[in-house]
Parts: structure tokens; sequence; C-alpha cells
């Protein structure tokens, strides 16, 4: 997987979890919340929906790594990439 | 010394959603031509069953994400308190937030989103760690209360009461109590359910052999006919507006009527068993309260849900009340229009019958083709609407499992 794949991986779960937000021009550099109307209840969507689809945890510590598309697909590339490896 | 005057409570609007209209003036017209709400939905784990199931807009009052984090009992409560906001045209934007009391009746919650919860870490091998974040403000049993106090930004009381299927009636009078203490200067206050949504209620009614079944959905919810068969689960809500009289009447607010009695008494007796003596009490009690006769009562709205049993005891109930001697006592039953819509049950059947004042029609109870003698009261508004000479008063029975029992008595509003 690619960090740009990666991005789309979290924009299409934010767009599940967050239905009225327009994701057309998510800057990748910005934190999410600055940009976009979601809470800590919508991040744990976001944990909770990366594991349930795709099987990738995030512990608490790293929520941070959450942050911006930026830093989700720093965090979680090498994760997905690793679960491929696993098979 | 002065004797102590309660403050007159008086409703000055109306929300709903039920199986058969999103407003007031749709319900009512579908009361009046005799259409019903049932159709057949999928329960889980149980298939085809018969529901009375409601089609308004949740997007009108809400955003998307509000709807998938929230529940159906909070999204029918903000459509309803909208609603009845809307209708009493208030200026609720000059409303001090802090003096709205919001009062939701439901006869449970939290059922649904439990199922929900078990069946998807189901298919996760029952790992909690699936198990969602939102469980908890989900199923708190204020949920229907709270989540309207967030989508209207008020910040006074809000709070559900649980009182089985009488939860409806209890929203108004708990309301009522609530206005004349001062507690509050405007409430919203009714009863909403989303009961349809849980197989377990189903299940349930069905293991009590109390759950209807008929080849034409229309036709399932049939109080008082000799082949009825049970109940017919419904989803819905109605919440009013409630205000002090002089309230009312200084911002020229429409009046859909007064508050004029009420009682709330319990059978003590039975789990699910209704108690005709106990119910014939609370009537009674209301009456006495109200300052009314029995047959100054001119629509009984009964709470009859089409069980064998229940029909027959509710019938001796107001049998014992009202016996032969009241010619301008109407009875009749919503139910069997739009099924039980359980804590909205008696919330929405009063507001099926308040237009009863301007139109002097009582609407009927439909289904009954072959009437059973047990349930035959003089009186009874049988399949066709019926033109009246006066309707000043509308006395509303609302009963509930653990044997609660709730009488709400509502008059024609004269200055």
């Amino acid at each position: 997987m690619t960090k740009d794949e990666c991005k789309k991986v979290v924009l299409d779960i934010i767009a599940d979890i967050a239905p009225d937000e327009d994701l057309s021009n998510v800057k990748p550099d910005v934190r999410l919340r600055d940009q976009l109307q979601l809470d800590s209840m919508d991040f744990l969507d976001i944990v909770m929906e990366l594991r349930k689809r795709h099987g990738i945890e995030v512990p608490e510590a790293d929520y941070m790594q959450l942050a911006s598309l930026d830093s989700c697909a720093e965090y979680l590339t090498p994760k997905f990439n690793a679960l491929a490896a696993k098979g | 010394m002065k004797s102590y005057q309660p403050s007159r409570i008086v409703i000055t609007g109306v929300g709903l959603t039920a199986p058969n209209g999103n407003s007031l003036p749709e319900f009512r017209r579908n009361l009046l031509d005799g259409v019903a709400g049932v159709e057949r939905i999928d329960v889980r784990y149980m298939g085809q069953q018969l529901a009375g199931v409601c089609h308004y807009d949740p997007l009108k009052y809400q955003k998307k994400k509000e709807v998938r984090v929230g529940t159906r009992a909070g999204s029918i409560a903000i459509y309803c308190a909208r609603e009845a906001l809307a209708d009493s045209k208030v200026a609720f934007d000059a409303l001090p937030k802090d003096r709205i009391g919001i009062y939701i009746g439901c006869t449970e919650h939290g059922n649904v989103e439990t199922e929900n919860e078990v069946h998807n870490i189901s298919k996760f091998n029952y790992d909690t760690k699936f198990w969602s974040h939102y469980h908890n403000p989900r199923t708190v049993a204020n949920n229907p209360a709270g989540e309207t106090s967030l989508n209207l930004g008020i910040t006074g009381p809000a709070y559900t009461i649980g009182a089985a299927c009488a939860a409806g009636n209890l929203g108004l009078i708990h309301a009522s109590q609530m206005l004349r203490l001062g507690e509050v200067d405007f409430a919203i206050c009714g009863g909403v359910s989303e009961s349809i949504h849980t197989f377990g209620i189903f299940a349930g009614f069905k293991s009590q052999n109390a759950l209807a079944t008929h080849e034409d959905p229309k036709k399932a919810s049939r109080p008082f006919d000799k082949a009825r068969n049970g109940i017919v689960i419904s989803e819905g809500g109605c919440l009013y507006t409630l205000e002090r009289l002089e309230d009312a009447l200084a911002r020229s607010a429409k009046i859909y009527g007064e508050i004029a009695g009420y009682h709330v008494n319990s059978d003590a007796s039975d789990y699910v068993l209704p108690n005709p003596v106990r119910q014939a009490e609370c009537v009674q009690s209301a009456l006495r309260r109200a300052g009314l006769a029995a047959s100054d009562i001119h629509i009984v709205n009964t709470h009859a849900t089409a069980t064998p049993l229940g029909d027959i005891q509710e019938c001796e109930a107001i049998r014992s009340v009202f016996g032969t001697g009241c010619p301008d006592t109407h009875i009749n039953n919503t139910k069997s229009f739009i099924g039980h819509a359980m804590g909205a049950a008696g919330a929405l059947e009063l507001a099926g019958n308040l237009p009863s004042f301007d139109d002097l029609t009582v609407h009927a109870s439909i289904n009954v083709d072959d009437l059973d003698p047990a349930c035959a009261l003089p009186g009874l508004v049988l399949n066709q609407p019926r033109k009246v000479a006066k309707v000043d008063t509308i006395l509303n029975n609302s009963f509930g499992m653990l044997g609660i029992n709730s009488t709400l008595i509502v008059r024609r509003f004269v200055p």
C-alpha cells in the first residue's frame, strides 16, 4: 500500500463517520480537527473502523499519530504493509 | 386567607410522527378516513412481522451525523419537538433555554442499541473490543430527552419518564406538575418509542401469545373484535408544548385544550395482567380531580391493545365508571389504526382526538367486524367516525405493565 492509498482508506472512513463534511479539499498537512467537525468520539470511530475493516490496531498512546492525513499515512502505511506481508 | 389555586395548564403545540401521519392534520385526516398504518417488516431472528413504521424525514431537523450517532428514539423525539415548537409559534430564540423542560415518556430504552451491539460483536467472535463507544450515551434511559436538548440547545431539565405503556400520558402529567411548581416556564412533553427495532419486544409478546397476526397488515390491530389476537407493535412519537395559561394568553397562542385533571395509580397485583378495579379507580380519581362527573366526558379514548383479556378488562373498568347513564359519552380506540406505539401511545392517541373540539367528530375504532359482546360498551364508535353534538372533554386512558395506570382529561379551552 502506498501512502496515498492509505490516505484514501482514512478518508473513506471519515466519509462514513462524518457524512455531513465536504472532504473534497482536505489538506493533508493540516490537523483534521482544524478543518473538519470531528470530536474525540469521532477519532475513536476512526480507530474502531480501522480495527473492524482492516484489522489494524492503534494503541491509545498512538492516537496523536492520527492528527492529519499525512501523519495517518506515515503511521498507518507500515502497519497495512506489515499486515499484508503476513498474508 | 386566599386558597391555593394551581395554574391552569394549556396545550399550545403538537408535533408527531405516527405510522399513518407525520403531522397532526395528516394523522387526523387518516383517522377520519379509516387509513391504518401497519405493514410487514423484517425483524432480526424472527423474519416478517407486522409493525407500525413511521416515515418522517429525520434529516428535516438533524444532520446525518446526528442520525448516525444517535438513536431512533432520539431522532423521533427531535422531530416531534421541533414540529411542536413550530406549531406553537412560540418565539423560541427569545425563550430562556434554562427555563424550558423536556419530559418524555418511554416504555423502554436501550434494548435496540444493546441488541445491535451484541449482533455486531457476534460477527467478531464476541470480542468486546468491537463494542461501540457510543453504547452508553445511546442506552442511558434519558437518551431521547438528552438528544432533544442537544439538538435544540435547551439547558433546562431534560429527562425521560419510564412508565411502560402509560408513559405518554405521564410525560404530559409530569410537565403540568413542573409548570405548576414553577420549575420551568415552558415544557416539551409526551412520549416516544423505537420499539419496532428490537426483536426482544416482538419475541416477548410472541412468547406471551400476545403478538397480532393477520394476512392483511392493516386489519391486524383490532381491539374489541371477536377475532382479535394480540398487539401490533409500533414506533412513533408525539410531543406537546405546554404552558401556563397566562403565558399562552400573553403571546396570543393557539390553545388546543386545557389539562383538566389526571391520575396515576398502580395495580399492585400482577406483572402483566391488568386490574380493572384499579383502572376504574384511576379513571374515577381523574374525574374527581377534574371536578367532572362521568357523564361530563364526551370522548373516552381507550388503551385497549387487542389482547383477548386486556380489552375485556378495560371495558369492565369503563363500564363500572360510565355504566349506561352517559348518553353523551363516545368511546373509541386509536391503536386500531396505528398499533401500539408503546411509550408514545398515550400522547399520540390524545393528539388524534384533540381536533374533535373543533370538528365535533369522534374518530372510530376500525377493524371491528364482529364485536365481542364482552366489549359492547354503550357509546362505542365503530368503523365509521361519528358526528356529535358536543365535544368539550376528552378522557385518555393509558395503562402499562407492572400495573401502572394513567388517565388524563383534557377539556375545551374556555377563558
